[in-house]
């Protein structure tokens, strides 16, 4: 007997530009005491398919158009919004990716937690306190009595996540919904969160739908798995039949697409450096505190010709950082970083432009990294014609080359970003970085807003331009798999302070430092 | 057809701007705003040549006369013919409001843009004489100034974009604040382009929106207050004419000749919403997040 069964949900969504079918004739079904995972890329319908149920997409424009999802024997479709919102953080409960933006910031985290109990069972203040105190401590809140009072953004991210899901669970709901809760967390945080969840839902009995991009988290967490892609199901079944011999296409990309193992290709111990960072730190002003600290701490490292450094760490580690003041973009305290034996910290903004197109960056956010107001032509040919590497009678012919080296079609040059995919946009930003042949690029984040097939697209263009133009990388990113298949050295960084570095084999095989250690175990593998 | 070897062969992209046109076009009352101002204008540059009559030309024997084939607004108490007047006041109006409006649009964004990007102890010092000049009463401001130099069209202008431009500052300052975080700004620095050209190409096209916005409606702000102060005696003077003063004359014989308040008020009235039926228009229109539709 299932907990929940969907039947051939369809879901349109009725816009300015005509209606979109975003579920298409999905069918699934979840039992008491077992975690149906969801997975699919961004778009494909995953989270819109469960939100429908409760009632939860904004319509208009979204109808839900044909179906049935029977849960305890009463179709959720035909239900109306009073039944459902007696359903509703009550029988299932939600949690969702972004957990400050899910509480309300001007109330205590008790105040929030106590609400359903009081709301939805009637129970006394006295009574909800001490059941919402018992379950801050099972999800693993310490000084439970003492933070009931707090606000919010007195929790760090992942503690306000296992504050959202004491909240979903202090009404013992018999469906937990979880739309990607870990997306937003960094790794060994991710792992603990993703235990709580598991421990919670052998102890309650939960049935949990899990809706997530990342196939590893699945894997390792789900019974069933749903997979889908332009809001129809192209496969699902147990989960180990599926990783194991997934039948669709699709799935078979997905599963290819997922980084993992290393990066093959020869040592590069003997080649000279390109650019060195010594003592390197840089600080900020505490807003609240008014102090000073340091976000990134006494940091020294080479980066070898034509090779790709990794740089890993957890979010406010400072990654980011140390590749923004390697280009002068925030203000370094001390320490050298000698490119082309210069001081690029001693140099004034005037002696630093020619240097500028030697070394280039690459932003994490396609969609905000490109001037929404200028066309792709516009974008590549600036650099070119700014610094004089190419007249007006020539640069037409050099942005075309680049359109090819990026892998867009010419034909595209006269379009603006917000007419390409997020991919696509990723290509453009990066055909910018190399248009003035730069010897150096620092990458921050670039694949981490991508779906993992586009992410696997542009990871192997990153390689190819690195061959092809002889290119040195200092690749920042949280994604331990990512560097992992892409990088020739790695180095780990802590709190601004610089752990590991080591040849990224190595580092992985054997972690010398406790931290390493800690961060590899918690990456979710595929098995 | 999938390679060109010049750029003239690619396909034409679709620019914000070209989306936020066709936005507008949906928006009927918008669009009849449009219309109502580009034909105010249009009257306007030609109405030396199309005005029945001269706006000074007076007919004492006739004197006040109601609507009529001959005058179709009627005459004044000096026989002048008030649809003349109206079309000439019209210019004066318009050219107010259009002047004075760039005047506050030329001092505003530059003000506003540098010490949004500059920021830091600029910014705080700029935005400061801003707020100081916010407290000063500007009626009293502009007042003094006519008594001061006299009465002209020069300075009307000056005087009103003078005041004008601190809520433009203040709304491109806010704009640029937000942009200047963006990564594409970061972008254009670490390719090394200079502060002009960061803030000519990349800052200002972004912040166009809420600038034209804004401009579209202060120019009915602007004739509003040169009415006033027709009204008050302050503004244009006679025998020249604007609305205001038009107005200002039509209200002292208001039970004797109503027609001479009717027509100039109306013109002014159906200006206004025209041009703030195009404001909330082009708001919507440039920015589609911000409304529901």
């Amino acid at each position: 007997m299932s907990l929940l069964t969907v039947e051939n949900l369809t879901v349109k969504f009725y816009t300015r530009n005509g209606v979109t079918t975003a579920v298409d004739d999905v069918s699934f079904s979840v039992d008491k005491g077992q975690i149906l995972g969801i997975v699919g890329e961004s778009g494909s319908g995953k989270s819109v398919s469960c939100y429908s149920l409760l009632g939860l997409i904004p319509s208009p424009p979204g109808q839900v158009e044909s179906g049935t999802a029977v849960f305890e024997g009463q179709d959720l479709l035909s239900l109306s919004e009073e039944q459902l919102r007696d359903i509703r953080g009550d029988d299932i409960a939600m949690i969702f990716q972004d957990p400050m933006t899910c509480l309300n910031p001007y109330l205590t985290i008790g105040e929030q937690l106590i609400e359903p109990l009081i709301y939805h069972r009637g129970k006394t203040r006295a009574q909800a306190k001490i059941r919402a105190i018992e379950l801050m401590e099972e999800t693993g809140i310490n000084r439970a009595a003492e933070r009931f009072n707090a606000y919010p953004h007195e929790f760090s991210g992942g503690m306000r996540q296992r504050v959202m899901i004491a909240m979903a669970l202090i009404t013992e709901p018999k469906l937990l919904i979880a739309d990607e809760p870990t997306t937003a967390l960094d790794v060994t945080i991710q792992a603990e969160i993703l235990q709580l969840v598991s421990d919670l839902q052998k102890n309650h009995e939960l049935g949990v739908i899990f809706i997530s991009h990342d196939l590893a988290v699945v894997q390792n967490l789900a019974d069933h798995v749903v997979v889908m892609k332009s809001g129809k199901v192209v496969e699902s079944g147990i989960t180990k039949n599926i990783f194991e011999s997934p039948q669709h296409n699709y799935t078979q990309t997905l599963l290819a697409a997922v980084p993992n193992g290393a990066k093959s290709g020869a040592d590069s111990e003997q080649s000279s450096s390109i650019l060195s960072v010594e003592n390197l730190t840089t600080s900020f002003i505490d807003r609240d505190s008014g102090q000073r600290f340091k976000a990134v701490d006494d940091v020294s490292f080479k980066i070898k010709q034509n090779e790709i450094l990794g740089l890993v760490g957890e979010s406010g580690s400072g990654k980011s950082t140390i590749g923004r003041s390697i280009l002068k973009l925030v203000k370094a305290q001390s320490g050298k970083v000698i490119f082309d034996q210069q001081n690029l910290l001693a140099l004034n903004a005037k002696q630093m432009r020619p240097i500028r197109r030697r070394m280039q960056m690459i932003f994490q956010d396609p969609y905000a990294s490109l001037n929404p107001r200028m066309t792709v032509y516009d974008a590549l040919a600036e650099p070119l014609l700014y610094h004089q590497i190419c007249t007006k009678d020539n640069v037409q012919a050099r942005v075309l080359e680049l359109m090819d080296d990026v892998g867009l079609a010419r034909r595209a040059v006269k379009k603006y970003p917000h007419e390409f995919s997020g991919g696509q946009r990723q290509r453009i930003a990066i055909g910018r970085a190399i248009a003035t042949k730069p010897e150096l690029i620092i990458a921050d984040e670039p694949v981490s807003a991508l779906d993992v097939t586009i992410q696997k697209q542009v990871l192997d263009l990153l390689m190819d331009l690195v061959e092809k133009h002889n290119l040195s990388m200092l690749f920042v990113s949280h994604d331990l798999s990512v560097v992992r298949s892409l990088c020739d050295r790695v180095m780990v960084l802590q709190r601004g302070k610089l752990v590991e570095l080591g040849n990224t084999e190595q580092l992985w095989q054997q972690p010398k430092e406790q931290y390493t250690q800690d961060l590899i175990a918690a990456i979710p593998q595929l098995r | 057809m999938s390679q060109i070897d010049s750029i003239k062969d690619a396909e034409q992209g679709t620019s914000l701007w070209v989306d936020a046109w066709v936005r507008l076009k949906k928006n009927k009352l918008a669009v009849m705003g449009l219309i109502i101002v580009l034909s105010l204008i249009f009257i306007s540059l030609i109405t030396p040549w199309i005005a029945p009559y001269g706006y000074e030309e007076q007919n004492l024997d006739l004197g006040a006369t109601p609507p009529s084939l001959a005058h179709w607004f009627g005459t004044d108490e000096f026989g002048r013919d008030l649809l003349t007047r109206v079309m000439y006041g019209g210019r004066v109006s318009l050219a107010v409001g259009v002047i004075a409006t760039s005047v506050a649009l030329l001092i505003g964004v530059a003000w506003g843009t540098i010490a949004g990007y500059v920021g830091g102890r600029t910014d705080i010092v700029m935005m400061r004489i801003v707020d100081a000049l916010y407290a000063l009463p500007f009626i009293i401001f502009i007042i003094l100034l006519m008594v001061v130099f006299g009465r002209s069209l020069l300075l009307l202008f000056l005087a009103i974009g003078a005041v004008e431009w601190l809520t433009m500052a203040r709304i491109v300052r806010g704009q640029v604040l937000s942009i200047r975080n963006q990564e594409f700004i970061e972008a254009a620095r670490s390719m090394g382009l200079s502060t002009p050209h960061i803030l000519w190409k990349h800052v200002v096209p972004n912040s166009l929106g809420p600038i034209i916005v804004y401009a579209t409606l202060t120019v009915p702000q602007v004739m509003l207050l040169e009415a006033f102060l027709s009204f008050l005696g302050l503004g244009i003077q006679p025998p020249q004419s604007s609305w205001g003063l038009l107005i200002s004359a039509g209200a002292e014989v208001m039970e004797d000749s109503p027609w001479l308040l009717v027509f100039p008020g109306l013109a002014l009235s159906i200006t206004l919403f025209a041009l703030n039926f195009l404001g909330d228009g082009l708001r919507d229109a440039l920015d589609p997040k911000a409304s529901k539709d």
